[in-house]
C-alpha cells in the first residue's frame, strides 16, 4: 500500500490527476457539508440560473452528519451518511465545478460517468470512526441556509482528513475492484480470536 | 395472595438513563477484542487493516473522552425482562423508559433521530423518544434492562423471506450470503449477523435483532445451528467485501441464529445486520 498522500483543498485538475481508486488520502485545508435538503436548494438555484451563495469550482463537498457539539468541542462526533442518497443532484453540481466529494457507499453509474467527464474524485470516510474525524476539524462555520439546521452548509476547516480515493478520475471504483482482489481468496478466518470476550 | 416485590418506575428511568450513556460511548468488550484480532491477525487487506486501525482508534478516543462513538446514535431499543412477582409503581413503564431514553439524549450530547410519522409528518421529537420496547414476562421479581442504540445503516439492508418446508440449512447459509452481498459497503462492515429462524415473520425478526447482541464467539448450544454459524460465517468473508466496503477478508465479525418451532407450512427467516458498532448495555433490578 502506497503511503497516504496530501492533498489541498479547494482542488484543481493538478491535484486529481495522480490520485487512484484506493489511494489514501489526507486532506488539509476547507471543505463544505451538504446533505439531501442542501443538495435539493443548490439544485432549485441551478435550475433557476440564479447564483449559490457560495462558489462550487474546486471544492470538495462532503456528506457529513453530526451528533451535537459537547461543550469545549469544535464539533460533535462526524461521520459520513450514504452517498447514494445525493446521486440525483451530483452530475449538475460536478458539472458546476465541484471537484471532490466525501461519503460513504457505492454512487450510480451516471454519477461515476460524471466523475469522469468533469475529472473528479469521490472520497471514502470511515463509519464509525466519528470521534476520530472530529479531531481532524479545527473550526466550522455557517455558510447558506442556516433555516436548515443540522443540515445547512458549512464551511470546515480541516487537518489531515483520512480518506481513501473509491472512485477515481478515470472511473475505475474501489467497491468493484477492491472485492473482487479478495473475492474467495484470504485465510478463512480461525476460531481463535472470535472467542475473546471480557 | 402470593408476595410482590415493589419496584419504583423512577428506578427504571434511572437505569435506562445509565445505559444508554455507558453503551453510547463504549463498545463491548468482545467486539473491542474481536476488531483488534481482525486487524492484526485476520485481514490480509492492508487497506482494511487502516479502517480497522482508525475504527480502535476511535473506540478509545470516544471511550476516554465521553463521547458517543458514532454520530449516529440510534433509535432506542430496550428488552425488558419482567419478572411476573414485580410490581411496578409510580409510574408506567413505556413512560419509564422513555423518560430515560430523553434524559440520556439530552444531557450526553446525543443525536436525537427519530420523526413522529414515518410517511406523512417527518418532524423530529426532539428527545429521541419513543423507544422501541420489547417485553418478556419470566418468573420471578427482577427487571432485566438490555438497551441497544440502533444506527440504521444495518437496518436499511435488513431482509426477511418465508422458507418453504422443503428447503433447510442450505437455503438459509444462501440467503444470509445474498443479503450481505447485496448490502455490500452500506452497513459499515465488519458487521454482526443476527439470524432469527422460525416462528412467525415478527417472532423471526425479533430473534435475529437479539442474536445480533450475542458476544462475539458465542455459539448456538445445539451443535447443528453452531455449525451452520460458523459455515455461514466463512462463507459470508469470502466475498471480500472487507472493513468499510473496500475489499478484505473481514466483512463479518460473527453470525448468531437463534431457532423456534415453526409450522408446517413455512419457516421465516431474518436477517439483521449490524454494523461493527454494536452498541448495547444490561443490567438487572
Amino acid at each position: 500500500m502506497r503511503h497516504a498522500s496530501r492533498l489541498v483543498a479547494p482542488l484543481d485538475d493538478e491535484a486529481v490527476r495522480p490520485l487512484r481508486s484506493g489511494d489514501r488520502v489526507l486532506i488539509s485545508g476547507v471543505i463544505l457539508t451538504a446533505l439531501d435538503e442542501a443538495h435539493r436548494r443548490m439544485t432549485e438555484y441551478a435550475r433557476e440560473n440564479r447564483a449559490l451563495p457560495f462558489d462550487l469550482e474546486g471544492q470538495v463537498l462532503c456528506y457529513l452528519e453530526s451528533s451535537p457539539t459537547p461543550p469545549g468541542r469544535v464539533c460533535g462526533p462526524i461521520g459520513p451518511v450514504a452517498s447514494g442518497r445525493m446521486d440525483p443532484y451530483t452530475p449538475l453540481l460536478l458539472d458546476l465545478g465541484l471537484k471532490g466529494m466525501i461519503g460513504r457507499g457505492r454512487r450510480s453509474p451516471e454519477v461515476i460517468d460524471s466523475i469522469v467527464k468533469n475529472r473528479a474524485l469521490y472520497f471514502g470516510a470511515a463509519g464509525g470512526a466519528a470521534v476520530f474525524l472530529s479531531g481532524c476539524v479545527t473550526r466550522v462555520e455557517s455558510v447558506a441556509w442556516p433555516e436548515m439546521g443540522p443540515e445547512a452548509v458549512f464551511r470546515m476547516r480541516v487537518e489531515d482528513f483520512p480518506v481513501v480515493v473509491l472512485v477515481d478520475a478515470r472511473g475505475n471504483d474501489l467497491y468493484r475492484d477492491g472485492p473482487a482482489r479478495y473475492r474467495g481468496g484470504g485465510s478463512p478466518p480461525s476460531k481463535e480470536g472470535l472467542t475473546g470476550g471480557p | 395472595m402470593a408476595k410482590v416485590r415493589e419496584v419504583e418506575a423512577s428506578l427504571v428511568t434511572e437505569a435506562v438513563r445509565g445505559l444508554f450513556f455507558k453503551a453510547n460511548v463504549s463498545i463491548g468488550q468482545d467486539v473491542y477484542n474481536a476488531l483488534v484480532h481482525a486487524r492484526d491477525r485476520l485481514e490480509e487487506s492492508p487497506l482494511g487493516r487502516s479502517v480497522l486501525d482508525q475504527v480502535l482508534r476511535n473506540h478509545d478516543l470516544a471511550r476516554d473522552g465521553h463521547v458517543p462513538l458514532c454520530q449516529d446514535t440510534g433509535m432506542a431499543l430496550v428488552f425488558i425482562d419482567l419478572g411476573q412477582e414485580v410490581l411496578l409503581v409510580g409510574g408506567g413503564l413505556a413512560e419509564a423508559v422513555d423518560s430515560g431514553v430523553e434524559e440520556a439524549y439530552r444531557e450526553g450530547f446525543f443525536r436525537k433521530s427519530i420523526v413522529t410519522d414515518p410517511l406523512f409528518d417527518r418532524r423530529n421529537t426532539g428527545t429521541n423518544t419513543p423507544a422501541v420496547l420489547h417485553t418478556r414476562i419470566i418468573p420471578g421479581d427482577r427487571v432485566g434492562l438490555l438497551v441497544a442504540p440502533r444506527g440504521f445503516g444495518g437496518e436499511n439492508v435488513s431482509a426477511l423471506r418465508v422458507l418453504s418446508p422443503g428447503q433447510g440449512p442450505r437455503e438459509v447459509l444462501e440467503f444470509v450470503r445474498d443479503t450481505v452481498e447485496a448490502a455490500g459497503p452500506e452497513p459499515c462492515p465488519p458487521t454482526l449477523v443476527g439470524v432469527g429462524i422460525g416462528g412467525t415473520v415478527e417472532a423471526a425478526a425479533i430473534m435475529a435483532k437479539r442474536a445480533t447482541l450475542y458476544p462475539v464467539g458465542r455459539r448456538n448450544p445445539d451443535r447443528r445451528y453452531a455449525e451452520l454459524e460458523l459455515r455461514t460465517l466463512e462463507v459470508v468473508n469470502a466475498l471480500g467485501i472487507g472493513p468499510a466496503g473496500l475489499g478484505g477478508t473481514v466483512t463479518c465479525l460473527d453470525v448468531h441464529m437463534d431457532f423456534a418451532p415453526a409450522h408446517v407450512a413455512g419457516t421465516p427467516v431474518v436477517v439483521n445486520i449490524c454494523c461493527h458498532a454494536a452498541r448495547h448495555a444490561a443490567v438487572t433490578i
